[in-house]
């Protein structure tokens, strides 16, 4: 792998000086590149002036949160762009040829053979009427290939994308595969032509991490075979050094830094790029190790006028002449740019969230405050049965967080449901909160027991409703849950208003108004209105940028320390989960696989399963272990496997007995359960840290 | 007192917002065009007697079928009467139904809509099923079924038509309570343990008032298309009114005979009131739907 | 596919059903004394009750429905107090005068609604676009027997180039009976371009906007091949399920279209029945109607699954 590479080398290795401008035998060079989207007659700016290029056989990464302009980006380098947008200076050329200046046949040229695209969700990139086989097929009739020919060199692209069943696969529809298959097939067409630049645009986005990582490790070892330059556009810093030589930052559609991964990861020079590299919770660090740092404010707008350096507005070292003049481009030591004048001192950058460390809460000892006894869930599927959730038993103590971490079709959003009232389980569960049992139903449910759960949701946008004021949101929680009226009421929407740092003229506004990270806000007060005993969270900050998504972590801590709430804390980001949990429980297909300390779970030794996910979660900061890989897809719920149900994709597979016999959920440490055939010795044995020579960098361990 | 105030975006508040769809419908040219067109046929319902130089009721047995003139600028019909007069007057009839049964199928439809929507399940099963089965026939059908077994009066007419429109307009709102219910907020009111009706009424109705909207001016361009066709029918708005579908089906038979005034203004009239409203509703659509 | 369409048919029946309950509704309850209502106020009450004995309204609305019901099934849909003669039979003979008429409208509406549609989509939000969108919807609001006045004026009058009946002299050849009908479609046509051209322009524009467009024009197909290969053949689907669903407000046209051209169909023959309060006619018909439409509805469902591979094949395992 490419980041593992560098980091034997050092910084010194930077070489050749790819500074812009003079690069030599560049696969893509990006100059000054200004675009703009034309609304109602008018230019709004979107990308104002972006450089850099794509050495042969190297690899590149763009980074930058929503908005930036990094898709903008890629699909001008093809000219696919939207009829208002209007291309304002620059040039984007491809093999030293402008790609702004060709004609309608030597862009298809282009498109057919020298540059292609990987796409964001591989559902929709595929055509839903049209066979596989045909549409890989089609990659190569655009250059001239009959149709036998083209079907047989299709089938053969499939192999080569390690796809078992290629006659199977050509066959079928693209809405028959799932999704990382769907992203091979994808691959597959865009390798056609062994082009010159492969654009990979998210690619694993929306992907279970498992699989991600499966189709990460695929995009190495073809990017080796072919010899082909990449381009990764991706929001995830982590990712993108691992797969890249060299990082861009993309900021408000500005080029802010660029540099060798390591070097931009390890000693970065803007103030964005120090920010974002703080707001993402370091590997294996929780709220013990103090609260994230986050960066203030919102990225400007497209079409904003900014006359100075697009980031001073959040920006702790801003100084006026930030604000007036725009920086120019330092060429820094190493071929690394930044533009900021105090790039020297960047990582001085003064930290926004300066707070006491957070000690857990957690009472390890005592009654539980929610006890579940063998919750099932069957859900109907065409008449068949579905199992969402099997036979968990939990306890969440009061004040912990209890991180629920599981991929697609792990039944944690269903166990969540469960638990609100708002789906009721199979006949035989017991759910109690304080030693009272939990009616299934909500409508059953008493008032204290409705006040006592409430939840935070994924989507900010959606858990609000559009129509009502924030002040009327708020408003009327308490009016339902506490029966607060009148001024007593308007006391209390100030005073929770000011507990999740809300301003108080933001009551009058109406969410549309609100950023994602204010909206979250909102909801965050709307949960804690009835001053609730467990709060669940699913996935709260999935939806939002990682400067965002930062403070609301730093908020969820803090009121948790405040009031001392229980949270059940759901999400697929590992490193969030670690942040916040104090305990951990790993679903897979519905079981809990695993249960403990958070600490413990990280540590391991734990389930192979938790094993392949902490494995596959792409980290900022290298680390010698052995990585494990799963093969396959998750299986289907309604036809879940034999005995241990994670046995068709256990690396740690023994044999007949994790076919025939489910392992029970046994405590193999204090407080540490473990769903597995191994004793817990041989799991410590086997995941030892490996020597760091077993990993062959560049190399996907398998 | 600490907040998040650096956080606060300049993006346009409501009362913008509004300006702003007001704004574009202003510079809509159809929208203005429609909004002209209606305008003045309202204008002639509620004061078309004042304005016409003719009594458009009084029949001349002298002067039958003349073609137009100084004296009657579109002609007269078979019994002498103004057709003019009669145009500009035949407003009222179709502008006092058509609005009325609109606003009748629009409050019940949106409040089916939002039942089955909302309940989804048998509830939402049996509504559906009941209104694929009044749109398995066509509208002029069951309303001139409607007409023959109730009897035909304005307030039949009005009644039926309003009927009808019932289950397209529930159909529209459903499809959005259906989409709106997937939303969290509604998830959000569960957990608070809300009534039906206020989830219904406070919640999901003011986001869906939007399309109801532009379905009250579509179905209102409908309800004319209804009301002038029945009328034409006979079944609907009924004698002696000066009504412009009632007028057609009284002189259309002279067309064979060349005779095209007292045939053609009605019509024009009927044709330039319908696209007026619909492009009134395509302006809408376009600001709603954008 | 099978469970697909068993439960499309199944609820065609269902709907089938309710639409029976509806007409016998209508027709047997709203007008209270059937008799009274079809002899009006001032008729001899021996002559009501004797009338009323005949249609077997003097029986319990149950056994009204079951009778109506069992009678409708088998197709025995009773006999028309105007015509004096079997309501199946009436329907049977009109049914291939309107099929024709609405045949000839069909053939002339579709490809050019469609066409239509595909070229306001490829020119969005421009004048072409716009233009078509608005006219074609502004001439859809406009009732048929308007433009059938428009067009008679026009081509009979003015022109003189076109017969303003529909009906052919008896015996004519096909030619000239298409001569006769091409009026009539005419004012069809009109009305129904607009609906089958903003459905395709909406399916076409979903299409052009879709990931798959851009996977299609990025692979460096030419942008016709584009269009023709993977634009096309997502857009058209939906459109699929609109031309049948047409057929309803066809036959709604059809009553004011073939009253004007004087062309016994299944329109004028409900409309007669209506006029002459002629129950049992008026029942069958509307049942016969919705029978139709149900029928093209559901051939629509049937060509839709046969063309989306998503229903064809399930979904993924």
């Amino acid at each position: 792998m490419d980041s593992s590479k560098a980091s034997n080398a050092g910084i010194a290795r930077s070489v050749p000086p790819a500074s812009v401008g003079e690069v030599r035998d560049s696969v893509l060079e990006v100059d000054d590149f200004r675009l703009a989207f034309q609304v109602r007659g008018r230019d709004r700016n979107a990308i104002r002036g972006v450089s850099f290029s794509v050495g042969r056989n190297d690899s590149y990464g763009l980074v930058g949160e929503s908005g930036c302009g990094k898709s903008t980006v890629a699909l001008a380098i093809v000219k696919y762009l939207p009829r208002n947008a209007h291309i304002q200076s620059g040039a984007i050329r491809v093999n030293g040829a402008d790609v702004f200046q060709m004609g309608n046949a030597e862009l298809r040229r282009l498109r057919a053979t020298t540059v292609s695209m990987v796409y964001q969700n591989p559902g929709a990139a595929l055509n839903p009427a049209i066979r596989v086989g045909d549409q890989v097929a089609e990659t190569f009739r655009v250059s001239g290939s009959h149709r036998a020919e083209a079907l047989a060199r299709a089938r053969a692209m499939l192999v080569k994308v390690q796809i078992s069943d290629p006659d199977g696969v050509m066959r079928r529809y693209p809405h028959q595969l799932s999704g990382g298959m769907q992203q091979r097939v994808v691959i597959a067409m865009a390798l056609a032509h062994n082009p010159a630049l492969l654009i990979l645009d998210e690619p694993t986005t929306g992907l279970d991490a498992t699989v991600e990582a499966e189709v990460l490790d695929l995009i190495v070892a073809l990017r080796k075979e072919f010899g082909i330059s990449i381009l990764l556009i991706s929001h995830n810093l982590g990712l993108v050094a691992r797969m890249c030589r060299r990082i861009g930052v993309l900021y408000a559609g500005r080029l802010v830094e660029e540099g060798s991964s390591d070097a931009v990861l390890s000693d970065p020079r803007h103030p964005y790029t120090v920010g974002l590299l703080r707001a993402v919770p370091r590997w294996g660090t929780s709220k013990s190790h103090g609260l994230l740092d986050t960066i203030p404010g919102l990225p400007p707008a497209i079409g904003a006028n900014i006359p100075g350096c697009v980031f001073a507005d959040r920006c702790g070292l801003v100084q006026d002449i930030c604000q007036q003049q725009e920086p120019q481009l330092f060429e820094l030591d190493g071929g690394r740019t930044s533009r900021c004048f105090f790039h020297e001192k960047a990582h001085l950058l003064p930290t926004v969230e300066a707070g006491p460390k957070i000690a857990s809460r957690a009472l390890a000892v005592g009654a539980p405050l929610v006890r579940v006894e063998h919750l099932s869930k069957t859900f109907r599927q065409d008449g068949h049965p579905v199992k969402g959730v099997v036979d968990v038993s939990l306890s969440i103590r009061p004040g912990e967080a209890l991180g629920l971490v599981g991929e697609s079709g792990s039944g944690k959003t269903t166990l969540a449901r469960v638990l609100l009232g708002l789906t009721p389980p199979d006949a035989g569960a017991t759910i109690d909160i304080e030693g009272k049992a939990l009616r299934p139903q909500i409508s059953d449910r008493p008032d204290d027991q409705i006040r006592a759960l409430q939840m935070v949701f994924q989507n900010p946008g959606g858990s609000l409703n559009r129509r009502h004021s924030v002040r009327r949101i708020i408003g009327r929680a308490l009016t339902r849950l506490i029966g607060l009226a009148g001024r007593a009421r308007e006391q209390r929407i100030l005073e929770l208003a000011q507990s999740v740092r809300l301003d108080r003229a933001l009551l009058d506004l109406w969410p549309v108004q609100l950023s994602g990270g204010l909206k979250q806000r909102v909801a965050i007060a709307r949960a804690f209105a009835g001053e609730p005993r467990l709060v669940i969270a699913d996935e709260p900050t999935s939806a939002l940028d990682v400067s965002v998504q930062a403070a609301i972590l730093n908020l969820l801590v803090k009121l948790q320390a405040d009031k001392g709430v229980t949270y059940l804390f759901i999400s697929h980001d590992l490193g969030v989960v670690r942040y916040l949990s104090d305990r951990i429980a790993v679903l897979y297909l519905g079981r809990l696989m695993e249960v403990g300390d958070a600490e413990t779970v990280f540590q391991g030794p734990h389930h192979p399963y938790t094993e392949a996910l902490l494995s596959a979660a792409p980290i900022l900061k290298g680390e010698t272990r052995e990585r494990i890989r799963l093969h396959g897809e998750i299986p289907n719920a309604s036809a879940p496997p034999s005995g241990c149900v994670f046995h068709t994709r256990c690396p740690r597979f023994i044999g007949d007995i994790c076919v025939k016999e489910e392992p029970p959920l046994a405590e193999q440490e204090p407080g540490h359960f473990i769903r597995c055939h191994h004793p817990i010795e041989e799991l410590r044995r086997m995941q030892r840290p490996a020597p760091a020579p077993a990993t062959v960098p560049g190399e996907p361990s398998r | 007192m600490a907040t998040a105030i650096d956080e606060l975006v300049a993006l346009p508040a409501r009362q913008v917002a509004r300006r702003e769809r007001l704004r574009l419908l202003w510079h809509s040219p159809t929208f203005l065009l429609g909004l002209v067109v209606v305008a003045f046929w309202v204008l002639c319902a509620l004061v078309g007697r004042l304005l016409v130089p003719h009594d458009p009721y009084l029949p001349d047995l002298l002067s039958r079928l003349k073609p137009p003139s100084a004296a009657h600028w579109f002609g007269t019909d078979d019994i002498g009467r103004d057709v003019f007069s009669r145009v500009i007057v035949g407003a009222r009839g179709i502008l006092t139904v058509a609005p009325l049964a609109t606003l009748l199928g629009t409050v019940a439809g949106t409040s089916i809509g939002l039942v089955a929507g909302y309940f989804r399940g048998i509830v939402d099963e049996v509504l559906m099923r009941v209104v694929d089965a009044f749109l398995a026939v066509p509208v002029v059908i069951t309303g001139m079924l409607g007409l023959v077994a109730l009897g035909p009066s304005t307030a039949t007419l009005i009644l039926v038509i309003g009927f009808v429109f019932t289950p397209l307009i529930a159909r529209t709102v459903r499809a959005a309570v259906l989409a709106e219910r997937e939303m969290e907020y509604v998830q959000a009111g569960r957990l608070r343990k809300e009534n039906a009706l206020y989830m219904m009424f406070v919640e999901i109705l003011p986001n869906v008032l939007g399309p109801v909207l532009v379905e009250f001016t579509v179905r209102l361009g409908y309800a004319i298309f209804a009301t002038a066709t029945l009328s034409f029918l006979g079944f609907g708005i009924q004698p002696p009114a000066a009504d412009w579908g009632l007028n057609l089906h009284d002189q259309y038979i002279y067309l064979t005979g060349g005779l095209w005034w007292p045939v053609l203004f009605p019509a024009l009239a009927i044709a330039t009131l319908v696209v007026g409203v619909n492009l009134l509703a395509d302006g809408l659509a376009q600001v709603y739907e954008r | 596919m099978g469970r697909f369409l068993l439960r499309r048919f199944g609820l065609a029946l269902v709907t089938l059903w309710l639409l029976s309950i509806i007409v016998f509704v209508a027709a047997h309850v709203f007008p209270g004394d059937v008799g009274r209502r079809i002899l009006g106020p001032f008729a001899d009450p021996a002559a009501v009750a004797s009338l009323n004995h005949q249609l077997g309204t003097d029986q319990p609305i149950l056994s009204q429905y079951w009778s109506w019901l069992s009678g409708a099934v088998t197709g025995h849909l009773g006999t028309s107090l105007n015509y004096r003669d079997s309501v199946a039979s009436l329907l049977g003979r009109a049914i291939g005068n309107s099929a024709k008429l609405g045949v000839v409208a069909f053939v002339l509406v579709v490809p050019l609604g469609i066409l239509g549609g595909i070229v306001a989509a490829l020119n969005r939000d421009r004048f072409l676009d716009r233009f078509i969108t608005v006219a074609g919807l502004s001439a859809a609001v406009i009732p048929e027997f308007v433009w059938a006045i428009v067009v008679i004026i026009l081509f009979g009058v003015v022109l003189r180039v076109l017969p303003v009946t529909a009906q052919a002299p008896e015996g004519s050849g096909v030619l000239t009976q298409l001569e006769y009908l091409i009026l009539p479609a005419i004012a069809l046509v009109l009305v129904l371009f607009g609906y089958i051209a903003r459905i395709t322009r909406a399916g076409m524009i979903e299409a052009l906007d879709a990931d798959y467009t851009r996977t299609a024009a990025l692979k460096g197909l030419s942008w016709a091949t584009v269009i023709r290969r993977h634009v096309l053949r997502n857009a058209l689907l939906p459109t699929v399920a609109v031309v049948a669903s047409q057929t309803g407000y066809l036959i709604g046209g059809l009553v004011v279209i073939e009253l004007i051209f004087n062309y016994p169909g299944i329109g004028y023959l409900l409309f007669t029945a209506a006029q002459k309060k002629d129950f049992p006619l008026l029942q069958g018909g509307v049942m016969f109607v919705g029978l139709v439409y149900l029928t093209a509805t559901l051939l629509a469902d049937i060509a839709y699954s046969l063309l989306n591979p998503r229903i064809r094949y399930g979904s993924a395992e």
